[in-house]
């Protein structure tokens, strides 16, 4: 899939609470795409009360052209790491778009109705790992995994620049632990397509 | 430590705040005297970080009046210097930034726009400091102020304060706002033989035969600094071309003068703007900072309608371009000025426009900024 | 009034006569001060000091903030920048960092650098800054006319006090030594050989120095507290003040009618702001 990433501009808003490294998804694609994948990147987040424990939420823009508007109008992919987060942001989602979610952390509303849902017990699988605060590095392999937004590469070379040194390879295999999920996902469905 | 940590040349993904600070890096930057508030503080620890890496200094000064003038001071030590603030900040550093322009120092002020008044929206965005930037400090006196709409161009515009500064021997205004200053983006910093930087201009002049407030046709004195032997005097007092106080309203008259001349008559070489879609527009979408890259959805939102609208980003605020908002008033249907306060920079519009086309404003209080489906409709209706 | 005591004449006098032109700016003569002001005295202490400490001219910057003791800066043919009312210490403090070949000097009134440069003062003092701070303390704000400011004795009189300032005085010394200063002295304006002594002392070390001058303000201060003419303030301050050196700072409050303690009340080193950079900030980026 290396290379071939989607040439349209893209909108990504990952939500969960503080503390769980939502910025640092936002920071990790956006650095990806704008430094190693030869696109404009544009991350933004809520500050304000919010930022201390409470929600947290970041905005991630990629486009192949320069950015004029930074804000998410309607998110290509929305991913939920918390209920709040869910609640508050699952009704502005692309008609077409994905809704991530850690399955641990979020129920769906019953009248939930993006197509593309994918969930994955990112927390769980970090815990299994050793640390859960990896649970978003998992979670970015998972949205790897599932969308072609930013190449792949650009995303594993933006992490190790963006986590503690100690820390890279756990943090890869957290990455390769979503990523794997997501594609064992992807050949399930298609098992069952096929079928 | 040494000079080659000045200059990070690269592909970044920074911060406004932190790509502000590395313009100041690379502008040559020695000392930074600030006080620490939101939304700027990032500057300021990205600059206690660095400086000491080149054998600068950071200093947090006691509060902004003290954080103004320790800038001031270091300037006229021989160093390039800056701070930055916001909100209350700002206000407490008004005293002295006078003291600068009378003393024309050159220095760096980033003013991280939050909403106000008072302590206002500490984490939240605002651009109502456009007309205390241009009128803050008592007295009349001209600036030169910068609202960068993006990290990179914060980075770009904050070399660009220190080479102006340099250039008309003032304080530089860096007008941005939380919005820039807390977004990231990818931030190029060019090799350090490829900046242009604009040195400090010390006179040829010896001892006794120069004077620090002489100038020429373009009304700019030449530098010097404490310790090269000129026994300068300098005063927030009206001065004559010596520095000697002059309380008398002749002095007062060329020096005002003189302070207002040095940047109205230079002022088409100051200015920068940037025109979009502008070779067939009948509306003109002025804008600035944050709100610029939003009135730019809303102006495609009302492109799509059919409306012909282009936009005059304004890139310096201060002088203001009255030349080019006069002359496309000749020709274009009505401006819309977007901007996060109720009408500052849309007056100046207004004044300039005199009657010669519609004026509309989109007003926002700050703490958030534009819809621009807002800022469409408001296109629509200025194209009626 | 009473003819002058011998002595009190010499100082005068020689403030007129005295080799010291090159350090002034006589193109700025004659100065705003009014007669009987112990402004001069202190002023050629000043001159005489750095004459003495062989200390290059060109090394010497003076900064002040506002006030009638602010405009010693305009007056000394030395690089001088006369700032803002209270500013005098940050811009010094720039200044000083910005080129440390400089001894840079900041002279000011009391209401200029304990009211409204109060924070500047304490915290210039805590960092230790290589700055020599002259007060000039007449009680009172000189330029503007004789209102109450931060030393003003209880029970005195001023324009914005006219039933006498309730009102507690800061106690110089004590407020430097407390905050961190190294080198700590307090004169009145008519001893002018210790005066002197004790600013070539200070000139030439290193950090946060601070000299109180006990000066007469005939016009503003005496009037209003009918005193009488500058000399005979001169020698009310003479006659009253002991010599104390190391003396507790505690024990130097100033009131109406009691001693004024004078002496060098504190010479200690400690490091310096500067000190901390080059030492440790440098040393942990790998420097000398
Ligand atoms: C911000 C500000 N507030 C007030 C003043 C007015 N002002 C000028 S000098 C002065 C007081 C001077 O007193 P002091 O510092 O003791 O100096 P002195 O004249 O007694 O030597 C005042 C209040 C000013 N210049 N600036
Ligand atoms: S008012 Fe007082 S301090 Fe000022 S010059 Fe006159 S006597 Fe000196
Ligand atoms: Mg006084």
């Amino acid at each position: 899939m290396k290379g071939a990433t989607t040439p349209s501009r893209k909108e990504v808003r990952f939500t969960g609470y503080g503390g769980q490294g939502m910025v640092v998804m936002g920071l990790i694609l956006g650095r990806a795409a704008a430094v190693h994948d030869g696109k404009s990147a544009t991350m933004t987040q809520s500050y304000g009360p919010e930022a201390r424990g409470g929600a947290s939420s970041t905005q991630c823009i990629i486009s192949p052209s320069r950015i004029f508007y930074p804000y998410v109008i309607e998110p290509d992919v929305l991913v939920g790491m918390s209920q709040e987060g869910y609640d508050k942001h699952r009704l502005n989602i692309k008609p077409d778009g994905k809704l991530l979610y850690d399955e641990d952390l979020v129920t769906l509303s019953p009248e939930e109705k993006t197509k593309n849902i994918h969930s994955i017990p990112a927390t769980r699988f970090a815990e299994e790992l050793g640390r859960k605060i990896v649970a978003n590095i998992v979670m970015l392999g998972f949205f790897c995994g599932l969308t072609d937004f930013v190449a792949e590469e650009a995303i594993r070379k933006a992490i190790e620049e963006s986590v503690p040194k100690p820390t890279i390879t756990l943090n890869i295999k957290a990455f390769d632990k979503g990523k794997s999920y997501a594609l064992s996902l992807l050949e399930g469905s298609a098992a069952k397509a096929k079928s | 430590m040494g000079e080659e940590r000045r200059v990070l040349t690269g592909e970044h993904f920074l911060t406004g705040d932190h790509a502000c600070a590395e313009g100041g890096m690379a502008a040559g930057c020695m000392f930074f005297g600030g006080y620490p508030i939101t939304p700027s503080t990032e500057i300021a620890e990205r600059m206690s970080l660095r400086l000491p890496e080149v054998g600068g200094i950071f200093i947090q000064m006691e509060d902004e009046m003290a954080s103004m003038n320790s800038i001031l001071g270091a300037a006229w030590g021989g160093w390039k210097s800056m701070t930055c603030t916001s909100g209350p900040g700002f206000s407490l550093m008004m005293e002295n930034l006078g003291l600068g322009i009378v003393l024309e120092t050159p220095t760096v002020l980033v003013n991280i726009q939050r909403g106000g008044p008072s302590t206002g929206l500490p984490t939240l965005s605002g651009q109502a400091d456009m007309m205390q930037a241009k009128w803050g400090s008592h007295g009349d006196y001209e600036i030169i102020a910068l609202a960068p709409n993006s990290p990179q161009e914060i980075f770009d515009h904050t070399i660009k304060a220190f080479n102006l500064a340099e250039q008309y021997r003032t304080p530089v205004l860096v007008m941005s706002d939380e919005s820039v200053g807390h977004m990231t983006e990818k931030v190029i910093i060019p090799p350090r033989e490829e900046l242009k930087l604009v040195p400090r201009n010390y006179t040829k002049k010896k001892p006794g035969e120069y004077l620090p407030f002489e100038c020429g046709e373009d009304e700019i004195p030449e530098m010097v600094k404490a310790g090269d032997g000129y026994k300068i005097h300098i005063t927030g007092l009206t001065h004559d071309k010596r520095g000697y106080p002059d309380i008398s309203a002749e002095a007062q008259d060329w020096m005002v003068r003189h302070l207002m001349n040095k940047i109205q008559k230079n002022k088409k070489k100051i200015i920068e703007v940037e025109r979009i879609n502008m070779d067939d527009a009948e509306v003109v979408v002025v804008s600035y900072g944050i709100s610029s890259r939003v009135a730019h959805r809303g102006m495609d939102l009302a492109r799509k309608t059919g409306v012909k609208v282009g936009m005059l980003r304004l890139i310096t605020v201060w002088p203001f371009p009255d030349y080019m908002i006069k002359e496309l008033a000749e020709r274009v249907k009505a401006f819309v000025t977007v901007e996060l306060n109720f009408g500052q920079i849309a007056l100046e519009v207004e004044r300039y426009v005199a009657g010669k086309a519609k004026c509309y404003l989109v007003p926002h209080a700050g703490g958030d900024v534009h819809k621009p489906e807002d800022i469409a409709e408001a296109i629509k209706e200025a194209a009626k | 009034m009473n003819k002058p005591a011998a002595h009190l004449e010499t100082a005068i006098v020689e403030q007129d006569t005295h080799p010291m032109a090159d350090l002034l700016r006589m193109d700025r003569m004659p100065h705003i001060w009014c007669s009987g002001c112990g402004l001069g005295t202190g002023l050629t202490c000043f001159i005489m000091a750095l004459k003495e400490t062989g200390i290059p001219e060109d090394k010497v910057a003076v900064v002040s903030g506002i006030g009638c003791t602010g405009r010693v800066a305009g007056y000394l043919n030395l690089d001088s920048f006369h700032t803002t009312h209270g500013r005098g210490i940050p811009f010094a403090t720039g200044l000083a960092l910005a080129n440390p070949d400089l001894r840079v000097v900041v002279y000011s009134g009391d209401g200029d650098l304990v009211a409204i440069g109060g924070n500047h003062f304490i915290h210039s003092a805590r960092r230790n800054m290589d700055l020599m701070v002259v007060c000039v303390n007449n009680f009172t704000y000189g330029m503007t006319g004789g209102q109450a400011g931060p030393t003003t004795p209880i029970s005195a009189k001023a324009s914005t006090a006219p039933y006498g300032s309730y009102d507690y005085p800061f106690n110089i010394p004590y407020l430097a030594i407390a905050s961190g200063a190294t080198y700590v002295a307090r004169w009145t304006s008519l001893h002018m050989r210790r005066l002197k002594n004790s600013m070539r002392e200070a000139l030439p070390k290193k950090g946060f120095r601070v000299i109180e001058i006990i000066c007469p303000c005939p016009t503003a201060f005496a009037r209003k507290n009918r005193l009488g003419s500058g000399l005979d303030l001169m020698k009310h301050y003479h006659d009253n003040s002991i010599i104390k050196h190391g003396a507790d700072p505690r024990e130097a409050d100033i009131d109406m009618n009691g001693k004024v303690v004078c002496g060098t009340f504190l010479d200690i080193e400690r490091p310096t702001f500067r000190d901390f950079q080059t030492e440790n900030i440098a040393k942990q980026l790998g420097g000398e």
